[in-house]
């Protein structure tokens, strides 16, 4: 977490900056948000307010369809106090500051999204934007009227003096307000139970533009003098460009220039992912009809004989070694000596894509001293990096801009794509606007690590669980960073502290690396997506196996409400309680323990992910190998929601995302290449296989809200493997499910 | 040459015939609602009207339209101030979240929803096969059975 949101560390500054906005309109520099970190001082965010009594809000992260463009002026607007629908927001650039001691942010705090801390990061520091703007505008009201600051309030839009009995509106004391000295105290923020906005049903606000065409997207950029490219890309996964004739690519109309990228070692740490063949062009179809003209030969990659079939293999030859013992907590092995029963079970996890609808693009101008970019990325400051990396120029010089990006899903946290258009305009000289497509995109991507999992579990003659143990082969997706241990890859694919540590006391963690050219990288809620797939799937086997009934067994486990260290991100603490809560209500809600038709069955599930809990209820038939959905019962905990009707969208879309990944994805190599390319062999779930009875609920805890673009999704795929079954007697340990079905 | 009517304008087109009308639309006409998904007709992301008739346009060289009438997102609602029932729907639902995929969830659902005034679920699961990557199918079924109502004139 930000050190931003320490208020301790902030120290305050008697500056308000006042300018002349668009149109006349004022903008309050966030007067009473600049501050300093460390001694850098920063400039905080902007409201600006307009002569009609429209606010512009300014969003410091970007919008990959998490919401935040929605839920971060939700929290202005309550604190400042205006009307929801006055309120606009404009998304902000990339604001870095070169000082002494490196780069720091401009606009008070980091921008960028990932690992769903978008609201976390937001939350205290943008309502306090709001609430200093208020009281500034508030001061400015006394001032003009001669009366005590105590005497004046706020009703949305308008400062109200009632000894007076007149009202001002905000636009008219701008000025004035901006003129006026800064407190070093922050102003109060609003208890939670006087929200009027927050934790209220609103709706995304930039949907009227999206449903009618307006909203602009990376791939929508136009600039002046904009040139088009594409990369030709190595077929094999780190091939080298040998040589390549172009004669028939430059025939192309509307080809202007094709030469070669460099690209990293294999293995090494990269900013783009291979080298390849640049087509520049007049338009993106002739770009591209350059590149299928193209004549390419390639040298003989490292990776040229990788195969899936090789890596699972191996994963299983190395499960029947011994691996790093990462944890061991208790006495495992006397434990499991001593059990009444032991069980051992292995489930295999593939890799997969990030497959955002919007493949990668970048537009970059390169000219000698200096930079722009526009990008859809969930990491600005990345793109800067990347830019600075292969041209050279200053980062200070490099001005990086952000779109609405069309999803993330932890792709576009790398920003290779970035790098390739900037190296791509440095040579040409020539605005670039780089567009990959889809077959580049899922061929050339930062995979969700495969992994085979060993669980083993020992169980005392009263059926409880009294030792446990994880066995991991994967390929780590730290295998490729920097200065990272070989000791230290278990750490992106096991989570120590995840359930059932603390719980059962004799656990071990073993993990065992292996390697495959395919790059890795995080893919929306990383190794959850896996775990909480392997170790809900192990609950509910036991459960069978020992004739206790899955819900009971883990409410059993999981007890009553307390808090557990928790080391991990989404820590400090984690409450299995709340687990147990979310898994009761969706049990009740689905009628779990009904009486049901043959072939049909319910199946549960529950994880906590980066602070939040989750559990899923889902029923399905399968009957003569076909599975049908018939009912999804979601539930939520992410202690407070913030924005509703995001967090039902979240929890929606994250419980889709992971029943289409676990129904159909898979990432396969076969003599060094990725097997699918475009979407009839990489089969996203389409509307047919939702149930319209699909019911999501939100269960506040408390008035501390975490983000919520993850949590949804790891408990989905294991709710629905448990409830086929119970409706078939068919246990999936090997995803995706697709064509196991009898 | 290729000319056409794109959202009632005339507009012609003297590239490469083979040229999808997808790319004629977003790099040349600079029309950007209609968006690049797949390119090979999967995913619907560039479903515009040909004609009345939801159309992939990524898949349909352009040389193909010579004559025709485009109507794509920019052009659906009818006026400035009045929505496209389906528009309408769509925010009454609060569909988008990343929103790359909507224009084309809303041009087919436009399309099918003339063709199918009152649709069931299974009508639904049939016929409309867009691609959403964040999953808002939740909403866009409700919000195809909202547009329903809202083009029959009934209240919410």
């Amino acid at each position: 977490m930000s050190a931003l949101l320490n208020r301790h560390h902030f120290t305050r500054r008697q500056v308000l900056i006042a300018g002349a906005g668009a149109a006349g309109s004022l903008v309050i520099g966030l007067p009473a948000l600049a501050y300093e970190e460390e001694g850098e001082r920063m400039l905080g965010f902007f409201i600006q307010i307009n002569p009609d009594g429209s606010v512009i809000i300014g969003c410091k992260d970007p919008e990959i369809g998490q919401g935040l463009r929605t839920t971060v002026p939700m929290m202005v607007a309550e604190e400042l106090d205006v009307e929801w629908d006055k309120v606009r927001i404009e998304q902000m650039p990339l604001g870095i500051v070169k000082t002494a001691e490196g780069f720091r942010w401009k606009y008070g705090g980091g921008q960028g999204v990932g690992g769903s801390t978008g609201l976390t990061s937001n939350w205290e520091f943008m309502r306090q934007v709001g609430a200093d703007a208020r009281r500034q505008l508030v001061r400015a009201a006394a001032e003009r009227l001669g009366v005590d600051e105590s005497q004046c309030n706020t009703r949305p839009g308008f400062v109200v003096c009632a000894s007076q009995n007149v009202e001002i509106p905000y636009s008219e004391l701008v000025v004035a307000a901006a003129a006026l000295p800064v407190s070093e105290e922050p102003a109060t923020l609003k208890a939670s139970s006087d929200y009027r906005i927050i934790g209220t049903r609103r709706k995304t606000i930039d949907a009227r533009d999206i449903v009618t065409g307006k909203a602009m997207y990376g791939a929508d950029t136009v600039q002046p003098d904009m040139r088009y490219a594409v990369i030709a890309r190595a077929p094999v996964l780190n091939a080298r460009v040998k040589t390549f004739d172009d004669t028939k690519a430059r025939k192309v109309d509307g080809v202007l220039d094709i030469f070669e990228i460099d690209g990293p070692e294999p293995g090494e740490p990269y900013i783009i992912l291979a080298s390849g063949v640049a087509v520049v062009a007049t338009s993106t179809w002739a770009a591209m009809q350059g590149r299928a003209a193209l004549e390419i030969e390639w040298d003989e990659s490292p990776n040229a004989n990788d195969s899936s079939e090789r890596f699972w293999r191996e994963n299983e030859e190395m499960l029947k070694g011994d691996g790093q013992v990462v944890l061991d907590e208790g006495d495992f092995d006397a434990t499991m000596a001593a059990a009444a029963k032991t069980i051992s079970r292995q489930y295999r996890v593939p890799f997969v894509s990030h497959a955002p609808l919007e493949p990668q693009n970048c537009y970059a101008y390169v000219k000698p001293d200096e930079c722009h970019i526009i990008a859809p990325t969930q990491m600005p400051s990345g793109a800067s990096r990347a830019a600075h990396a292969v041209t050279g120029i200053p980062r200070e010089n490099i001005r990086v801009e952000m779109t609405r990006v069309g999803g993330g899903f932890g792709r576009r946290l790398t920003n290779d794509y970035v790098a390739e258009a900037a190296m791509i305009s440095k040579k040409t000289g020539w605005p670039i606007k780089l567009q990959w497509s889809r077959e580049d995109d899922i061929r050339n991507d930062f995979y969700r690590p495969g992994g085979l999992h060993e669980m083993r579990a020992g169980i005392d003659a009263d059926g409880k669980v009294t030792a446990w143990a994880q066995r991991l082969a994967s390929g780590s997706k730290y295998y490729r960073r920097p200065d990272m241990p070989d000791e230290n890859l278990y750490q992106a694919e096991l989570y120590l502290d995840d359930f059932p540590r603390r719980i059962v006391d004799n656990i071990r963690m073993e993990y065992f690396h292996n390697t495959i050219g395919l790059p890795r990288g995080s893919w929306r809620a990383p190794a959850h997506t896996a775990n909480a797939f392997v170790i809900q799937s192990f609950i509910d086997e036991i459960a069978h196996e020992t004739g206790q009934d899955p819900l009971q067994l883990q409410l059993d486990l999981l007890g009553e409400p307390r808090e557990l260290e928790y080391s991990g991100h989404g820590g400090p603490t984690f409450n299995p309680g709340r687990l147990s809560r979310l898994l009761r209500f969706v049990a009740e809600r689905i009628d779990y323990g009904k009486r049901l038709p043959e072939g049909r069955g319910v199946g549960l599930a529950t994880h906590f992910t980066f602070g939040g809990y989750t559990a899923h209820a889902i029923e399905v038939t399968v009957a003569d190998g076909k599975l049908t959905i018939e009912r999804i019962v979601a539930a939520i905990d992410c202690g407070f929601a913030v924005h509703p009707n995001g967090v039902d969208a979240q929890l929606q879309g994250g419980t889709i995302d992971g029943l289409s990944t676990a129904l159909g994805l898979e990432i396969t190599v076969k003599d060094g290449q990725v097997e699918q390319g475009n979407f009839d062999d990489y089969p996203l779930m389409r509307i047919a296989t939702v149930p319209s009875l699909f019911e999501t609920h939100i269960l506040n805890y408390d008035d501390v809200p975490t983000g919520v673009g993850e949590i949804g999704l790891p408990s989905a795929a294991p709710a629905l493997t448990n409830a086929i079954f119970a409706a078939s007697g068919q246990r999936i340990r090997n995803l995706p499910i697709m064509g196991q079905l009898t | 040459m290729v000319s056409f009517k794109i959202n009632s304008e005339e507009v012609s087109f003297e590239g490469d015939p083979g040229t999808p009308l997808l790319w004629v639309i977003r790099d040349h006409l600079r029309l950007k609602g209609t968006k690049f998904g797949c390119g090979i007709g999967q995913c619907g992301a560039c479903t515009v009207h040909v004609d009345g008739a939801a159309r992939r346009s990524c898949v349909i060289p352009v040389a193909r339209i010579d004559g025709r009438s485009i109507t794509t997102i920019e052009g659906l609602a009818p006026s400035d101030d009045e929505l496209h029932p389906v528009q309408q729907a769509w925010l009454e639902h609060d569909v988008p979240q990343c929103g790359y995929c909507q224009a084309g969830q809303i041009m087919a659902a436009a399309d099918f929803l003339g063709q199918n005034p009152k649709p069931s679920d299974a009508d639904i699961d049939a016929n409309i096969t867009n691609i959403c990557r964040c999953g808002t199918y939740v909403r866009i079924r409700k919000a195809i059975h909202r547009a329903a109502e809202i083009a029959a004139g009934e209240e919410s």
